[in-house]
This record gives structure tokens, sequence and C-alpha cells, in this order.
């Protein structure tokens, strides 16, 4: 540890100055007391910005001030980390914590961008459920350069009273052929959206080149199944494909207004809370296609820059506390799963968890299946360009 | 005159336009590839060329032009008609009424009201569900954020509408209108057709800076487009705040050259816009000369009428839908009124809203303040100096507002950046300035000028100093203006979207930036809160400014004028 | 030294055009009358002695009060005291306000009672905490001019002062004027279009806005 932060010294010319250790914990508590963390999290979801609200409560315990900074586009925080490196501003930059995606995380652990390896010395990262969903995101080892505080696998969700839910995603379409204009999913390069591009991709395509960088495969032959069925389907979405909802939230609206009937999500228990917060009807349940979707793990990650390195930590080890888990998983809260090994919490904490109502329209683990690997993290961004210039700016 | 106040209308100007001039120089080397900060060196035309080859350009541009000139004509040609049709009469003064709460009203709240009536599960279509249409779900029309933009130019107009028509009003001041309207009606004409001979032109030569202002700001907006606008592809000046914020520092640079494109764009339909003008006058002449009474004009009078209260009616009844769904319970299409209503989601909100509302009032009242400061001192000092502002200071004023946002403010984020000077509150008050200064020194200059200056006379006679005269006579006097310029400048403050989102970096979080963020969650309950909230941040002032006097000159009948 | 009121060799210009030219003395108690018909320049000469010509005119010539020179000097150094057609009372002043706006210095209670004694000489005891907009038009006239006179004034100027007024009240207020400035002593300059000011005031009378500006030295 003390060698890898030497050697990250050395790169880095800011970081001569001393650096926060999580693996002396008392150290960090308290030089955290007294700051303030600016938290860059996608503001879109009223449930989350709560969640975030009640992190900053506990974590002012610890003495640490919490500002969450609601973005529309999670790459604003990764640009501005970014310019501020190029503009010199290498020791107090604006953004203390980033909510990341997979995405942006191998684009900023490419560049240097991240303070670390931190993530796996907090004191609650041994409650952390080790597997590989928390050591690599999107085909990017983790490395402790970021730490996770959710669980997340795509479903769909769907009206019960207006429709039974396909069979699998060839199913989907044939169903919008018979129902058009009552499916859509959010405009790339939303993060739900892209998730729904590559959730075709890997139903559709079965071939290593996924897991492997973009750059490596023919893109235009790997991909061509995907644009088959995207091609098939538009015509048939919501608006023929004209508009798009904005965010994943933003399906909601049009779900409780009966404007669509089926639209995809990012968490099996998003449904349930929002059920919960009057957002949709109560005859919405969720659905995974056959052959499984593709699953993946929500981290927050420190930039090389933050000055309040300490209280960003402080802020993440709160996150994986299990009492935070919990009201994560709670789906009148949040309803993310939790990253936590649920055996070896205290007996207290297991029947918490156990007893944890999941909501109406929450599926259960055996329900969920098996989760799908994401393909590598360099596809995402391809296929989101090629998107935008076939669906996006007609 | 002390060293201060001369120095002030220089440093007044420099508030104003040094922005302004910064930002377009930074987005001008940029442009031509030079970001050395972010390793480009130019020139070059690779920015430009990646603009070209954006698939959206053709029709982000078209939708520019098209938005911009489409809002200006619309509003210009209702207010002149609306003038011209109801001037003096019990409904235009219903109108006039109604004129300060619809100004006040941000464009972002003014836009999700809009969107809640017309979408199709709006209230319209909710109104005549199921019973009269039949639909049980809502139809599947793309009616917000339709292709053709629309939607947003009908909101633009919704609110660019009472903008002129205050503009108007005001410039009725100078024009004396009724003894042209008695002369012209006296022979004959119709009384559409007399204003449109004998007042328009003398209107027109007063509104027409603010006509400028109108098709630049349509032409360029941006939180009216993420809400109502199109998406694929988005305007030209979304798509420029959305590379902006692209992580591939190379975007920025593209960014650049789409601001560039889109003061040129604003350029050439000022241009087009001003010789429009020209052929408008020189066949306008030969129609107002020729005679004809044009009694069957006054045919438009009720057409009028129903669109000046159409456009009313769509700010009003959308702030309303908005009002509603802050306190609904679940509300499902196609019932017109929600199951329940609960605080819910008020509570829910609290805390956001308390963050929101401090940024919100600290960036406001300061920016506000500074420009009461510097308007009054550029103000005292052309009084003092007894040189009046000419027709090119008026040109400098409005500068501000006539070039667009998204063509110099991407520019002044970077510089910023560039300086180390884009964290905390400081430069959004700086930005914000930038739009409350003019606004405030256009709200406060006429009532100052017009006030009766033999009064400082008086005072000097009575020995007291230019200072005391200001203190004690001038700034009493004027109470109410100066309580409505900073309500002007309040409300101002609490509608700029894109300068604190660009120049705050995030860390400066106002209501109308939180409520625009979400927008794309599309949770109605909560836009519901943030755009009443903002409507009510922006409101208020204006009805402190008509309160505060009465309570303050309670006893006092000659400063109720 | 109660020499008067001399204005020196005064010419107004604009735009290299000579609008007045004038030389006269106004004696202590004496009230010069300056006649001619509107838009002749009359309020212009007024605007120099106050001291707020404004910088679009060239004037040449001094103003002497009591032999001090007063050219120059800012309006509110001049003890000038000055009526408009118009009474201008502050109107976010109560009457008492109003008149203790030109007192200097002095006590709270010393203030205080100039200002009941002055409401006394015009007939308005009492009217002191009163809103100046709810008195008649006559009341306004003789408040406005005990505030100027509180200020202790060196000479008067007179603004077309009484053109607004009923021919009664204006007879009542023109004496009222002259016999106080006669019994201060005060000179008085008075810009009229009306001659039967001119012939209350008895005094010198300057004609403007003839073919030829007359000069004259009426003492």
């Amino acid at each position: 540890m003390k060698k890898t932060l030497l050697a990250l010294s050395l790169c880095l010319p800011a970081m001569a100055i001393a650096q926060p250790d999580p693996s002396d914990w008392d150290a960090v508590l308290a030089e955290a007391d007294g700051q303030t963390v600016f938290w860059h999290a996608w503001g879109g979801s009223t449930a989350t910005n709560d969640y975030i609200a009640w992190i900053g409560e506990q974590a002012a315990e610890h003495g640490v001030t919490l500002e969450h900074v609601k973005l529309t586009d999670t790459a604003d925080a990764v640009t501005r980390v970014l310019a501020e490196r190029e503009a010199g501003e290498l020791d107090d930059g604006a953004v203390d914590m980033i909510w990341i995606n997979g995405a942006n995380f191998a684009a900023m652990k490419d560049a240097d961008l991240l303070f670390g390896p931190w993530a796996t010395d907090l004191p609650n990262y041994a409650l952390v459920a080790d597997d590989a969903a928390v050591t690599t995101d999107f085909g990017t080892p983790v490395d402790g350069m970021e730490s996770p505080w959710a669980k997340a696998q795509f479903v769909f969700m769907y009206d019960s009273a207006d429709t039974e839910p396909p069979a699998d995603m060839a199913g989907l379409l044939e169903w919008t052929k018979a129902h058009a204009g009552r499916f859509t999913y959010p405009q790339p390069p939303d993060f739900l959206g892209t998730t729904f591009l590559k959730q075709v991709l890997v139903s559709q395509v079965d071939s290593d080149a996924l897991s492997q960088p973009v750059d490596q495969a023919d893109f235009e032959a790997v991909t061509a199944p995907l644009w088959d069925y995207l091609d098939a389907l538009q015509p048939n979405l919501w608006r023929g494909g004209a508009a798009y909802p904005a965010s994943g939230p933003a399906q909601f609206q049009l779900l409780t207004d009966e404007e669509i009937d089926i639209a995809p999500s990012l968490s099996p228990s998003e449904a349930s809370t929002a059920i919960a917060n009057l957002q949709l009807p109560d005859s919405i349940r969720t659905f995974v296609p056959a052959g499984g979707t593709i699953g993946n793990a929500s981290f927050v990650a420190i930039p090389f820059n933050s000055g309040s390195k300490a209280g960003a930590m402080v802020v993440a080890n709160t996150i994986l506390s299990p009492e935070a888990q919990l009201r994560g998983q709670d789906p009148d809260v949040l309803g993310y799963g939790t990253v936590l090994d649920i055996d070896v919490l205290s007996p207290d904490m297991q029947d918490a968890f156990a007893s944890l109502d999941q909501g109406i329209a929450t599926l259960s683990p055996a329900e969920l299946g098996a989760v799908l690997p994401e393909p590598h993290a360099s596809w995402s961004n391809a296929i989101e360009e090629a998107w935008i210039l076939r669906y996006g700016s007609q | 005159m002390s060293p201060l106040l001369r120095a002030l209308p220089a440093l007044t100007l420099l508030a104003m336009l040094g922005p302004v001039a910064a930002g377009l120089w930074g987005a001008l080397l940029p442009a031509f590839g030079h970001l050395p900060a972010a390793g480009f060196t130019g020139p070059s035309l690779v920015a430009w060329q990646n603009l070209l080859a954006w698939p959206g350009i053709r029709a982000a541009t078209a939708l520019s032009l098209g938005t911009g000139l489409l809002t200006t004509l619309a509003s210009l040609l209702i207010v002149t008609l609306i003038t011209a049709g109801w001037w003096g009469t019990r409904s235009f003064r219903a109108l006039e009424r109604l004129l300060s709460p619809l100004l006040s009203v941000p464009h972002a709240a003014a836009a999700f009201g809009l969107a809640f009536l017309i979408m199709p599960s709006g209230w319209l279509v909710r109104a005549v569900s199921p019973w009269l249409t039949g639909w049980e779900r809502p139809p599947d029309i793309l009616v917000v954020g339709d292709p053709w933009g629309l939607s947003m130019t009908a909101g633009l107009i919704a609110k660019e509408t009472p903008f002129l028509l205050l503009m108007t009003l005001a410039a009725l001041g100078q024009v004396n209108a009724t003894r042209s309207m008695a002369v012209a009606r006296s022979m004959g004409y119709g009384r559409v057709a007399a204003w449109l001979k004998a007042v328009f032109p003398a209107i027109y030569a007063q509104i027409r800076l603010p006509v400028y202002v109108v098709l630049a700001y349509s032409m360029s907006v941006v939180d009216v487009a993420l809400i109502l606008g199109p998406s694929t592809p988005a305007t030209l000046s979304a798509q420029i705040v959305r590379w902006m914020s692209d992580p591939d520092l190379s975007m920025r640079l593209v960014a650049s050259a789409g601001a560039i494109l889109q003061l040129g764009l604003v350029v050439g339909a000022l241009a087009a816009w001003r010789l429009g003008e020209l052929a408008v006058a020189w066949w306008g002449c030969g129609w107002a000369s020729g005679g004809g009474r044009g009694r069957s004009l006054d045919a438009t009078r009720p057409v009028a009428l129903g669109l000046a209260a159409l456009s009313a009616f769509a700010i009003l009844a959308g702030l309303l839908a908005l009002t509603l769904w802050s306190f609904a319970g679940l509300w499902r299409f196609p019932d017109l009124w929600p199951d329940g209503l609960t605080l819910r989601s008020w509570m829910r909100h609290a805390r956001g809203l308390n963050d929101a509302l401090a940024d919100t009032v600290l960036v406001a009242l300061t920016a506000t303040a500074l420009a009461m400061v510097l308007t009054i001192g550029c103000l005292q000092s052309e009084f003092r100096s007894g040189r009046a502002m000419g027709r090119y200071g008026l040109w400098l004023l409005y500068l501000p507002l006539i070039v667009p946002q998204t063509a110099f403010l991407p520019g002044l984020q970077t510089l910023l950046l560039r300086v180390g000077a884009d964290k905390g509150v400081m430069p959004v008050i700086a930005a914000h300035l930038v739009f409350v200064l003019p606004y405030v020194f256009l709200s406060l200059g006429d009532p100052w000028r017009a006030w009766d200056r033999r009064q400082a006379t008086v005072g000097a006679a009575l020995g007291a100093t230019p200072t005391r005269v200001l203190l004690a006579i001038r700034l009493p006097m004027l109470l109410r203006p100066l309580l409505v310029a900073a309500a002007v400048g309040v409300s101002v403050s609490v509608g700029q979207y894109l300068p604190t989102l660009l120049i705050g970096g995030g860390r400066v979080a106002t209501l109308t930036t939180e409520a625009v963020a979400l927008a794309s969650g599309g949770d109605r309950r909560a836009i519901g809160v943030f755009g009443l909230s903002q409507t009510l941040a922006a409101l208020l002032p204006f009805a402190l400014a008509t309160l505060l006097p009465l309570v303050i000159w309670r006893n006092r009948r000659g400063l109720h004028g | 030294m109660a020499d008067g009121l001399h204005l020196d060799d005064i010419t107004i210009g604009k735009d290299d055009e000579t609008l007045i030219a004038i030389d006269a003395r106004v004696a202590p108690g004496q009230v010069l009358s300056i006649m001619g018909p509107s838009g002749v320049g009359k309020s212009t000469l007024l605007a120099f002695l106050t001291g707020t010509l404004p910088p679009a005119f060239d004037a040449t010539g001094h103003v002497r009060l009591d032999g001090r020179d007063l050219t120059g000097l800012p309006p509110e150094k001049r003890n000038l005291g000055i009526l408009f057609q118009d009474d201008l009372l502050f109107p976010h002043l109560s009457v008492a306000g109003n008149l203790g706006f030109g007192l200097r210095g002095g006590s709270r209670a010393g203030r205080h009672a100039q200002v009941a004694a002055a409401l006394d000489e015009v007939g308005l005891a009492g009217f002191g905490p009163r809103d100046p907009a709810t008195l008649s038009g006559g009341q306004r006239a003789r408040i406005a001019l005990m505030r100027m006179l509180l200020a202790r004034p060196d000479a008067l100027l007179l603004d077309e002062a009484f053109s607004r007024l009923d021919s009664a009240r204006r007879q009542a207020t023109r004496r009222m004027v002259f016999d106080t400035a006669r019994a201060r002593g005060l000179p008085v300059v008075m810009v009229t279009h009306d001659p039967a000011d001119a012939e209350a005031a008895q005094g010198p009378v300057i004609r403007l806005g003839d073919a030829d500006p007359l000069r004259s030295n009426p003492t």
C-alpha cells in the first residue's frame, strides 16, 4: 500500500503532499472531521437524491459535510476533473467523489485521474460480498480504485393490468409489432438507454469479441444483429422513435399515464420503490427475459485532486455500513441490491435483511436468474455513438 | 463629483461587457483548434470539420432560425394587434394587470407548465377524455419535443409576448398615442388601421432593441429547449451545452465552433430582420399614405384578444398544473384531478429546496445589489454631469442581451478555468450581473430621469449637498421604481439557467438548475415543487415592490401616482 | 456687507448663439423683474444663478452676493432661496419635515420650536404632522415659502412663482413674499411673464426676447 502510494506520488507531482491512508482509519476520521465533500452524482432520481441526503446526515456524525452536486450527466464531473488537471488545479478540485459508471471509470483510471487504491482498506469493505461484480467494472479491474455501493441487474417493468410479459428479447420485438407505440427506452447516452442497447447486444450476439476492447473487433460485423433488432424495433417505439424519455425515471410518468406498457429498468426493485412513492401504479411488475440480463455494481470513486479525500472515504465507508445498505435495499427508500455478504453480518442485521419487504414488483434472486457479464467498457461509447448517428440525429 | 462616481459608468460597462467580450474571445480560439490547456494548439479547422460532420447540424441550424424568427414574428404580431385593437379598453387594462406576474414567471417554470398542459397525457387532453375523444390512454402523438420545435416556439411566444407588451407600454409613454389616434380616427380610420398607420412606426422605433433581444434569445435558449424542444437532434444551443460537458476535451473545440456558429446565426438573423424592417417600412409608408381607411382590419380585434388571452392562459394554467402536481397523490390518465392532495412531495424535497433557495437568494440578492449600486451610480453620474446616455449607450446596454448566452458562456467558463477562478459563488454572481445589470438599468432609467430635477435645485437651495439630495430626497421619492428595478433584477437572476450551470460548475445549485436537472427525471411532483418555488422566488419581490411603498408611504398621498 | 446681488456682465449662450446678456444689480429688499415670452431663456438665467446650468450652455460673467463671488460655487453653498411655480414640497416628508429640511444646526427642541413658529406665522399652526398632499394649493405655497425662508437665504429667486395660483391667492402670496423680502432686506430676482407681477414688485424690469437683447443697468 505505502509502496503504491509512493509510486503514485512520483507520477503525479500533486500527490507529493501527504495523502490519507485508509489502513490508519483513526487518522482518516481525524482528518475528515470538518471537511466538506462535494459528491457529484446524477440528480434525476428523487429516490436517490433522498438517499444521498440521508447518507449526508450519517456522515455529519463524523463531522463531514456532504454536498450532493446533482448532475444531469456523470460525464460532467469527469470533464471537470480532466479540465482541472489541464488547468493545473492539482490539490483542491471541485469534485471530491463521483458516482461513476464503468465507461467513465475505465477512462479515468486509464488517465490517472483517480486517487487510490483505497477502497479495499475501508473498515466496512470486510463485509462486502467478494464476487466478480465488485472486482471488475465493465471488464476493467477495480483494483481498489472505487468503492461499490449497490448492485443492479437489468430488468423490464410492465403494466400487469394491460399486458403479459414477453418471454425473451425476440418476444419483446414481436410484442412491439402487436403493440405499436407501447414500448420505449431512455435516449442514449443516458446510462439506462445505453444499458438497454448492451442488453440487446449480448442477447443477440454470442461472440468473445464483446469481452475484448472494441477496437480489436470488426465493429460493423459484430454489432450487425444489434442494428437489425433496433431497426425492426424503431417504427413501433413510442412516438415512432422520434422522441425518447430523457432518463429511466422519466419512464415512470409514461407508465403511469398509460402511454407505454413496458420499459427497461436498471434495478430489480426500482419499480417497487416508485410504487411506494406514488410515481407508479401498483399494477406494475418486472420481468427478466429468458436468457438472462446484464448486471453490474454502482461505485463511487475519488478524483486524484480532491481536497477532501479523507471525508470522501468516510462517506464511502458510511455507504457500506449495514444500516445504510439495509436502507438502500428497502424498496420504500431506494430498492438497490446490497453489495454486502449477508452471511457475515450480525444476526440482527441478517434478520433485518431477511425481513425486508422486497415490494410487490421485485423478483426474487431465483427469478432474476443468471447475471450476464457486461461487454468490455469500450463498447459502451462505440454503440452509443453509432446509435446517435442512426437514430439520434435524423 | 468624486472620481469614484466619475469612474462608475466605465466600471459598469466593464462588468456588463467584459465577460461577454472575454467569453467570445475564449470561444474564438478553441473554435480554430487552439486550446493549449487541453493540449490542442491551432490554428486548425478540425473543430469546424467535426461540427459540420455532426449529422444533426442542418436540423439544429434550421431549428435555431425557425424558432427564433417564428417566436419574434408571432409575439410582435400579437402585441401589436392587441395594442392596436384594445389599447385604452377594460380588457386591455385587465391584461396589463396580469403583466407583472406573467413576466416574472421564469422561462423554465413556464415551459414545464406548458408541457403539463399540452402533452398527450396533459391537462388539455384529460379535460376532453374519455367522454369526448374516447381515449382511455393518451394518444401516441409527438407534441412536446416535436422535431419542428413547435411546442418550444409556443412556450417562447407565451413568455416573450408579455415582455414585448411591457416594452410597448413603456414606449407609449414617449409617444403621444392618444392624440395621434384621435386625429386619425376623426378622419374615419378604423381603430386598428389608425394605430398601425399613425402610432406603430413610432412605437416600433422604441421597441426595436427589445425585439432584437427576443430574436436572439429565442434562437439560442437552452432551458426551454431542454424541456420543450426536440432531442433527435437537440437544438444547436442545447447541443453546445452537451458538447461542453463531454469527457472528451476535444469536444470543447466543437462546442466553441458551435458557439461561433450560433453567434453567426443570430447576427445573420438580425441582419435579415433589419432588411425585413426596411422592406416593411418602405411598403408601410406607401400603405399609410395611401389613404385607405382600413376599417376591415378591425376584424382582427377578437383574434388578437383571443391570442393574447391564450398566451396568458397558457402560462397561468401551466402554473396551476405545476401547483397541483406538487400536491398530487396518485394521478393517472385520464383523471382530470389527482386522487388526493398531499404535502408529501414538499416534505420530501424540503431539504433540497432549502439548499437551492439559499444559493438562489444569495446569488440573486448580491447580483441585484451590485446592479442597483452600479445603475444608481451611472444615473447619478449622468445627472450630475448633465450628459445623457445616447443611442450608442442604449445599444451597449442591450448588447449582453443580444449576444447569445451559448456564444460566450462556454468560452467564459474555459477562461475562468484556465485562470483558476472557476470556483465558488463569486464567478456565478459576476455572470448573473451581466444579465441583471441591463434589465435593472432599463427598468430604473426612465423613472430616474423623469424625476423633477427642480427638486434637486430646491434641495440645494436649502443647503443640501448632492449626496444629501440623493439620499434624503431622490431615493425616498423613487422608492417604488427602485424596488421594482430590484424585483426585476432578482427575477432575472432567479431565472438564469446557463450562467449558473456553466460558470458554477455544479457547486452552485439554484432553484432553476435543480428544476431543469429534475426535468430529465420526469418526476412531475418534484418538478412541480421546484418549478413553483422558482416562480414564487421570482414573484415575491414584485409583490414586495408593490406592497412596501404602500406600507412605508401609507400617509403620503403624493407618492401614490 | 449687504450691498445686494450683482449680475456682472452675464451672457449665456448655446451653440455659439447668445441667449441672454444681462448686467444688473439688485439692492437689498428690491425686486428685479425679468420679463419675456416663454422659451426665451428666463429660467436658464435662474439656473445659472443657482449653479445648475446644464453643461450644454456656455456662460460668462459673475454673480456676486453681498461681496461674495458665487460664480463657480456648488449650488448648496450659494445660499440662494428659490421658489418655482410648483411648490415642490418633498412628498415623502411631513409638513414639519419639509420645513425642517433647510434648517441649519440647532438642538432638536430648537428646530422644533422654529418649525412651530414658522407654521404659526403663516396661519398653519398644528399642520406639522400633515401629509403635504392633503393641503390646499395656497397652504402648500405658504409652506414652500416658509421652507425657503427657514434656510436663511441671502437672496430670493422666483421662477414664475405665482403663475399657478388663482388671482385672489396670487395677490396675497405675492404680497407676503415681497413684504418678507423687504423686511429681511433680501434682493429678489423674479422671472415672470405676467405684467401684474412686475407691477406689484415695484422694482426695475428687464425685458428679454426682444429683437436685440437688452443690456441694462436699471439702478
